[in-house]
């Protein structure tokens, strides 16, 4: 999960990282009255969870409060790479002497954690990164040793940055390992950690994603949770502790295994490139291993709720999931929906492998609902689900 | 013949006595597997499921003679369980948990490293290992395939059993269910390896998934060190940019990672991609039908 900048900075400032005073606007009013507070020039910053939010517009300086309502005006509302911005953050002009770069992350290939510093911090780090390499040290970290502020010093001094910002530098990034551990993040990253004119090294910025695996020993995390952003349907599946992803597409999709499910979205879009209008999946559902019928039955009212949906292709293949209990579950949606005067109107594509596979078919085969089919495989069931949806759109 | 995994391997379960646990070392006893104890500190000296729980993976393995550890318990106590499977020095440690923080794979990841990797860890969040016909560590479905010189690697659960239950009639050496995390004990390079030097393998099918480069740093590997047969699939071509698909690994941001750059990498090397499962289980079958 990732955070926002202005959560990110309030998690440093709890681990005594300094950070410029700043305060949340939701509205072009309120960001008035925090710029009002704050006096003198300010900063306002769209809040979203997405990179180049600068070269977009979403950072401007203002000069006073009324110049601040001016500026969140232009920014609140706006759509940064698909991102609505539906807050600002308001903060103190900071005088910068220097920018630099830094972060701690999960090293995937070699399987430890990754300290990164660079004194070319700031917009074009991805840049220097590419065309000068050696101006960004990369630091492996082990998880057994961590950083103790020697290290950190190290890091600093790897990173190229000047004396004068070494020890500001050093404190911050041990500051930043202890967020990074005891938070349970997968990344924690200043851009830019800056020197300011009165020599204090300071974060200007902040990219927090913590690992959802740890919510057992994170409970606090939950309030992270955006609301906002998330779909309506993608909030009623969680409810239902049901893994499901929002898609744009007419083919309502239902597997077990990630892997599986993956898979079905890529053979449902090849197979719908035959048919006119293109029929794309409408979604990710993961029902996982050993799921019930009760699982069975929430994932298809979740899918048929979608009103985009033209057909659904049920694709199973039972390893600790058994067939049966998902045929069940199938024939239990379809009686849910009837008791509560609603009915199934679009047609199913149900292909059953693996575990108890022929008496999950017979199941179906008995109940005769109305628009269910089975199909044998994978690839022929992906195709029969795209043409019914080219036929429904 | 097989890949870490024989007729002879003696299977312990960490975590025996859960719901998981049971159900699985039921399931595995059922399969023919050799599962010769449990481990949970609190109920040494009991028996479950018919066989003698321990205290300790060490006195397990003493007990029992013990080469192979199968970890069931809950992700708050994996790290714990690991760590006292490297104490021990089993040869291999199977972490079929699902949810294990990051952090702590990490850490009895670097642990293992610092105690000299004298244990194979598989997984974590992993189906386990199968030599269809001598043994299975783990959850895959013993029955849906049957022993053969096919051996196949995979990031994923799911589309494994639909490869081995494809390929059926030809038979499987070994299936190593890697995981799909994003720091993982047992690496497709690893199972690679292991596949070109085992006499019983003649070819490797290869399932990989969108996120991390696992799969091009595999498709480097193949083209310096694997002369037998890959046939690969990868999954994840319509996952949009930035939205997690279950797996912790699974997540696309920028352009690397992506299913495409994999398969290109994968078929820069010459090997064979399928596009879909079925596809991919075919172009393995006329590898096989012309040796």
């Amino acid at each position: 999960m990732d955070l926002f900048e202005h959560q990110a900075k309030e998690l440093f400032a709890e681990y005594g990282i300094p950070v410029p005073r700043g305060q949340v606007a939701h509205t072009v009013d309120e960001a008035r009255a925090a710029a009002a507070q704050l006096t003198g020039r300010v900063v306002v910053k769209a809040q979203v969870k997405t990179g180049g939010r600068g070269k977009a517009g979403g950072v401007k300086v203002a000069d006073d409060a009324d110049d601040a309502y001016q500026k969140a005006t232009q920014i609140l509302g706006m759509d940064i790479k698909g991102h609505t911005v539906h807050k600002v953050l308001i903060e103190e002009a900071s005088d910068i002497a220097e920018e630099y770069y830094f972060s701690f992350l999960l090293d995937r290939a070699n399987r430890t954690f990754l300290a990164i510093c660079s004194a070319s911090g700031g917009m074009d780090i991805e840049e220097v990164a590419h065309t000068a390499p050696d101006k960004v040290a990369k630091v492996p970290v082990s998880p057994l040793t961590g950083v103790d502020r020697a290290k950190a010093r190290e890091i600093a001094q790897a990173g190229g940055l000047p004396a004068q910002a070494l020890e500001g530098a050093a404190d911050l990034i041990a500051k930043l390992w202890a967020v990074f551990v005891d938070e349970d993040a997968s990344l924690v990253e200043v851009n830019p950690m800056i020197l300011s004119s009165d020599g204090q090294v300071k974060a200007l910025d902040g990219k927090v994603t913590l690992d959802e695996n740890a919510s057992f020993r994170q409970p606090e995390h939950a309030a992270y949770a955006d609301k906002h952003a998330e779909d309506p349907l993608e909030a009623r599946a969680k409810e239902k502790h049901l893994n499901y992803v929002k898609l744009d597409g007419n083919v309502g999709i239902i597997g077990n295994g990630a892997g599986l499910v993956m898979s079905t979205l890529d053979v449902v879009a090849y197979s719908g490139e035959a048919f006119p209008g293109t029929p794309k999946p409408a979604n990710f559902l993961d029902i996982g291993g050993g799921a019930s019928a009760e699982v069975m039955a929430n994932g298809l009212e979740i899918i048929l709720s979608d009103p985009a949906v033209k057909s659904v292709f049920v694709n199973v293949f039972g390893g600790i999931t058994a067939c049966d209990a998902v045929a069940n579950g199938i024939v239990s949606a379809f009686k849910l929906l009837s008791d509560r005067g609603e009915s199934v109107t679009r047609p199913l594509v149900v292909r059953l492998d693996g575990n108890n596979a022929q008496l999950g078919r017979q199941i179906l085969k008995d109940a005769a609902l109305s628009g269910v089919e089975l199909v044998d495989t994978m690839d022929d069931a992906a195709k029969r689900a795209a043409e019914l949806a080219a036929v429904g759109a | 013949m097989a890949i870490w995994l024989t007729e002879n391997s003696r299977i312990i379960v960490q975590g025996m006595t859960g719901s998981e646990g049971t159900k699985h070392t039921r399931r595995m006893l059922a399969s023919g597997a050799r599962v010769v104890g449990g481990v949970n500190a609190r109920k040494a000296g009991t028996t479950h499921e018919g066989l003698p729980v321990f205290g300790t993976v060490a006195e397990a393995m003493e007990k029992t003679r013990a080469d192979v550890s199968v970890v069931f318990v809950p992700p708050a106590f994996t790290k714990d369980a690991v760590k006292e499977a490297i104490d021990a020095e089993i040869p291999l440690c199977v972490v079929i948990t699902e949810g294990v923080p990051v952090h702590d794979t990490t850490e009895f990841w670097a642990y293992a490293t610092a105690n000299g990797n004298k244990t194979r860890i598989i997984g974590p969040n992993c189906p386990g290992i199968a030599s269809p016909g001598a043994s299975n560590a783990g959850i895959i479905p013993a029955d849906i395939t049957s022993p053969g010189r096919i051996g196949l690697v995979s990031k994923s659960g799911t589309l494994t059993y639909q490869l081995m239950y494809e390929l059926r009639d030809v038979g499987f050496s070994t299936a190593v269910g890697i995981g799909g995390d994003p720091v993982i004990g047992t690496t497709h390079i690893d199972a690679l390896q292991a596949f070109q030097e085992d006499p019983g393998t003649d070819a490797v099918v290869m399932i990989g998934e969108i996120g991390g480069d696992a799969e091009e740093r595999a498709a480097l590997f193949i083209e310096q060190h694997v002369t037998k047969p890959v046939v690969a699939y990868v999954a994840g071509f319509t996952a949009p940019e930035g939205k997690t698909m279950g797996h912790a690994g699974a997540i696309v941001s920028g352009s690397a990672g992506t299913a495409q750059a994999k398969k290109e990498a994968l078929e820069k090397v010459g090997v064979r991609v399928g596009k879909t499962p079925s596809e991919t289980a075919r172009l393995m079958r006329e590898i096989m039908q012309n040796r």
